[in-house]
């Protein structure tokens, strides 16, 4: 018994060793979003197709969310990481996958021409000038993506560039499986 | 000269650790009281940079802290309280921000392991020094250590009645013994 004693500190270090180690794999930046199952936070922005000074005052709110499950992406053209993702946000947009954009603290010019200039993969644009929106989401880095399902309810936020094996790993489980049950 | 350097370099190392914690950020910060101010200070000092993770808001020069210095300077400008943009920040940012963590089931190891941690080394620190007391006590003290009990006694008894070297009271004892032995 005196003897097992002696291995305390061994299995202590043991233990450390296996707990610092699987550590190691996980990502640091990784910061879970403080609104999954949560509403997409209420807000009143103007749509970027609007022109700078709109003859009649629509705004969006978030009822746009209301409906079908849809991306929420967050892209700004200053945003260079931005560029890199458009192009896969093209090819989702063409399986039919809805996306809303938020156009997160940028120029409306900008904004416009860069949708005309590489396509616009999106249903229709948030114009967050302020980044007012951006605040009460969370963001602190564009672009990110929010799956958001038919209630309006934020279940997954991915931080980073959306590619090919992001949305088959990560994204799309969450997406199809807000798509195949619909809760009514 | 060693003993006066060491000490040396640790007030040297404290002294620079306070230069590292100036203000990087600049900015126009026009507070109606002092009181004010202060309260601001203090937020922006133990809010954490959400995207700079390793830095505070006051210490981060990206823009999203910038707009969240602003954000709290609103609040703070409108009349809320320290623990109403507390909460607006991790209802927001999740609870990450805070550099001082709060009082909650997803903290209690936070806050309690290094009190059980520094309970638990006492109690070592605790048994190793009295058992090391106790040892050091045993084999000082002979009369502790080497008593004898009833039957090792008589058997001295009897080895010391049968030496060649008698002492008075033995004798006597001898004597007493042969008379009862007659």
């Amino acid at each position: 018994m005196e003897r097992l004693k002696l291995f305390i500190p061994l299995l202590i270090f043991i233990l450390l060793a296996v707990a610092l180690y699987f550590g190691l794999d996980r990502d640091p930046s990784a910061m879970p979003s403080a609104l999954i199952d949560k509403s997409v936070p209420a807000f009143t922005l103007p749509s970027l197709a609007d022109e700078e000074t709109p003859v009649t005052e629509t705004f969006l709110t978030e009822k746009l969310f209301q409906g079908e499950a849809a991306l929420l992406n967050v892209w700004a053209t200053w945003c260079v990481s931005c560029r890199m993702e458009h192009r896969y946000l093209m090819d989702l947009a063409k399986l039919g996958v809805p996306i809303v954009g938020l156009n997160y603290k940028d120029e409306r010019g900008a904004a416009q021409r860069w949708l005309v200039e590489l396509g616009d993969p999106y249903r229709e644009v948030i114009f967050d000038a302020e980044g007012s929106l951006g605040l009460d989401l969370g963001v602190f880095g564009a672009p990110e993506t929010y799956v958001v399902d038919g209630q309006g309810m934020i279940r997954y936020k991915y931080v980073g560039v959306v590619d090919e094996r992001v949305w088959q790993q990560k994204i799309a489980p969450v997406f199809h499986g807000l798509q195949e049950s619909p809760t009514p | 000269m060693k003993r006066i350097l060491l000490p040396l370099v640790f007030v040297g190392a404290y002294l620079f650790s306070f230069s590292l914690t100036s203000f990087a950020a600049i900015e126009a910060e026009d507070f109606s009281s002092e009181e004010l101010r202060l309260r601001y200070q203090t937020l922006v000092d133990e809010t954490r940079c959400p995207k700079c993770q390793n830095q505070n808001l006051a210490g981060s020069d990206s823009p999203i802290s910038a707009d969240l210095r602003g954000q709290i300077r609103r609040l703070l400008h409108e009349g809320s309280s320290d623990q109403e943009i507390a909460d607006y920040l991790v209802a927001r940012y999740g609870d990450y921000v805070l550099y001082r963590p709060r009082w909650q089931s997803s903290t209690y190891v936070l806050w309690l392991g290094p009190i059980i941690l520094l309970l638990l080394a006492a109690a070592v620190v605790f048994t190793v020094v009295r058992r090391r007391r106790d040892d050091a006590v045993g084999e000082g003290d002979i009369d502790k250590k080497n008593v004898l009990n009833a039957a090792e006694q008589a058997a001295l008894d009897q080895v010391l009645d049968h030496s060649p070297i008698s002492h008075s009271p033995i004798s006597n004892d001898r004597i007493n013994n042969e008379r009862s032995a007659s």
